[in-house]
């Protein structure tokens, strides 16, 4: 068990690396490439010579890509000095670099904007996960009556349908007709109350989008593995549907679910990004777009970092529990 | 090539039918195409799917003709039918008149039929060659990762798994935007499609990659590969003309798979900004014009979502039952 976990966790450290050397290369390469200067996005166009070379040394600009990249991972550890020969700015650990727009430290901005994305996407997450899986349990076990036509048919629905559609239809009856929810983000600590109210209408839409997926695969699997052999082993000696399904069938039909779960969990916190824009919440996905319609390459570059993070750490989360629920894996 | 006996293959479908004058009821036998295309026929939802489909193809081919007959010049502005202290379409739901099928946009009054058909055009156009990429990287390397196994197939599920881990819009929209407007010759909204078609096809490819490779591995180990082995094939022909071909009816049905997602990846690309320029239209862009006046008028946000929707359940209809049809273990 040990010996896969440390594996596991050297994975992720290489994987972190590989997302992080590709996203800076791109980011800091392609407008070298195009010709736009990154030391004119930070002070922007009207900036003399000597204030852009000034930024350019300060912000270590005027270094090889390799050696900026370096300075970058250095500043992720340990922190880091911008120093213009006269005075010096400490950014410390973990140290995303300063956003070119609002000078603002990068990190303590995506620690803002985490609660926002978390609260989103949790809540989300659990209401798919439960409605999901238990209608397509129920549409497996009733498979080819009415109700199982009408899930699936709503569940396809559900997948074709962009959430940035429903959020509008959603936000257009249910805030502005009727009224019955609020649409402004409160902070959990501020007032639990409100922020449940202004949540509940995101989470439903977004649940409604994940739960069709979930659905559709959870009756997909359950249906085959209702066909394996040892489901009918199970039910030949006696025991009881209730226990065929929910302890035999049902341990076996989770486990591709979790690693989908852990998958769009981490994408999800990561950056929200249509619900986001949609609702207005300005969480991780919301900054995102706002950096990258000015341009704000640390920033873009923080959140892009920070979503691979949590995509990379929900798959070790995965791995891991099925380590523990399955003896194969760790030994493979 | 050599065939193994249950081979879900599609080649058969152009053969002559061997015993044209028999007496009825006599055995028959039927090719896996055959059989297939028996099951996928009595499918009437995903044939319905199908048909949407063929309609929409035909339909963003023969824009040009379909706004001359029933609309407007797409980019031309109707300030008529403007109000013009709101910025809204004067009539009724966003403006619907016998003269204009589905109303205006509002602020120009540009016919919004014409902009959804010329919408259809960049959308189905993205989503296809996305498709191609996708499946041509997808398939190429899953059946060398998949065939060859060992250090090859680790390096290359390693970078489908790095690949998987990127937040794909996220990086999707800030990639689009550092890219140039005019690249490799192209210029205008070519550029953009370009970008867009190599993004998405660039992200796509892992999911396609894995199914294949999967199937490449069980497949390797199977006799027909023995066999062409020991009458001294080489690992080329053995890719390409034993597996590939056995590998048809994953291929067919993910690609009709992926199309769908393509057409949600590209509206939702325009709809954050990161599409292509207007005013070239599109969905997803009508639909991000939407967001200021949906409140008030929401005709202009509902049809472009409709044509999302309609589309894609298309698509994925189509697709489900595709993959019903050629799935050997079904009834």
């Amino acid at each position: 068990m040990l010996v896969y976990f440390t594996r596991r966790l050297i994975n992720v450290v290489a994987m972190l690396l590989v997302v992080s050397a590709v996203t800076f290369g791109i980011f800091f390469m392609v407008p070298k490439l195009t010709g736009s200067d990154p030391a004119l996005l930070y002070v922007g166009k009207i900036a003399d010579k000597v204030a852009i070379e000034g930024i350019r040394h300060k912000m270590g600009l005027d270094k090889s890509i390799i050696e900026q990249y370096f300075l970058f991972l250095k500043g992720l550890f340990v922190g880091r000095d911008y120093s213009t020969g006269v005075d010096v700015t400490h950014c410390s650990a973990p140290c995303f670099g300063y956003s070119f727009k609002t000078e603002q430290e990068v990190w303590p901005l995506l620690l803002d904007r985490l609660g926002v994305t978390a609260s989103l996407a949790a809540g989300a997450a659990v209401l798919w996960l439960v409605f999901g899986t238990a209608t397509g349990v129920v549409s497996a076990l009733k498979r080819r009556t009415l109700l199982d036509r009408f899930t699936m048919t709503t569940a396809l629905a559900g997948v074709s349908l962009p959430i940035y559609f429903t959020g509008m239809i959603s936000i257009a009856i249910f805030v502005h007709q009727l009224g019955w929810f609020p649409n402004n983000y409160v902070a959990l600590t501020t007032d639990p109350v409100a922020w449940f109210q202004n949540l509940a209408l995101p989470w439903i839409t977004l649940a409604f989008l994940y739960a069709a997926t979930y659905a559709r695969l959870t009756r997909a699997t359950l249906l085959e593995v209702l066909g394996e052999d040892y489901i009918r082993t199970a039910r030949a000696k006696g025991l009881g549907e209730r226990t065929v399904i929910g302890k035999h069938a049902m341990r076996s039909t989770l486990t591709p679910i979790l690693t989908v779960f852990g998958m769009d969990l981490g994408g999800l916190i990561g950056g929200a990004v249509l619900t986001e824009t949609t609702y207005n919440f300005r969480g991780l996905g919301y900054e995102a777009v706002a950096a990258i319609s000015s341009s704000d390459l640390p920033v873009i570059m923080g959140v892009t970092m920070f979503a691979g993070f949590f995509i990379i750490l929900a798959n070790l989360l995965v791995d891991v529990l099925y380590a523990v629920v399955d003896p194969r894996v760790r030994l493979a | 090539m050599i065939t193994p006996t249950e081979t879900t293959g599609t080649a058969a479908e152009a053969q002559p039918d061997p015993t044209p004058a028999v007496a009825p009821k006599k055995i028959e036998g039927r090719s896996p195409g055959r059989i297939a295309w028996d099951r996928l026929k009595r499918d009437k939802v995903a044939l319905g799917g199908g048909i949407v489909v063929i309609l929409l193809i035909l339909a963003a081919i023969f824009a040009p003709v379909l706004t001359s007959l029933f609309g407007h010049p797409v980019d031309q502005p109707h300030p008529d039918q403007i109000n013009p202290d709101l910025g809204l379409p004067k009539g009724a739901f966003g403006g619907i008149s016998s003269n204009y099928l589905l109303g205006v946009d509002p602020t120009f009054g540009r016919d919004v039929f014409s902009r959804i058909v010329y919408g259809a055009q960049i959308s189905l156009t993205v989503a296809f060659l996305a498709a191609g990429v996708s499946v041509v990287i997808g398939v190429l390397m899953g059946v060398t990762a998949g065939y060859f196994g060992g250090w090859v197939d680790a390096v290359i599920s390693r970078v489908m798994d790095v690949l998987l881990a990127f937040p794909q819009l996220l990086f999707s929209i800030a990639l689009v935007s550092v890219m140039p407007d005019s690249l490799l010759g192209l210029s205008g909204s070519g550029v953009r499609m370009g970008i867009l078609v190599m993004v998405i096809g660039f992200f796509g490819w892992p999911y396609i990659g894995r199914i294949v490779r999967g199937q490449a591995m069980s497949m390797r180990e199977r006799e027909f590969v023995d066999a062409a082995r020991s009458l001294g094939a080489g690992s080329v022909h053995i890719l390409l003309r034993e597996l590939l071909p056995n590998l048809v009816a994953p291929i067919l049905v993910y690609t009709t798979l992926i199309i769908p997602t393509n057409i949600l990846s590209e509206a939702a690309l325009s709809f954050l900004g990161a599409g292509v320029k207007p005013p070239t239209p599109s969905w997803g862009q009508m639909l991000s014009d939407a967001t200021k006046i949906y409140t008030v008028d929401p005709t202009y946000m509902v049809v472009p979502g409709m044509a999302i929707f309609i589309t894609v359940l298309a698509f994925n209809l189509f697709g489900d039952g595709l993959r019903d049809a050629l799935d050997p273990k079904g009834n």
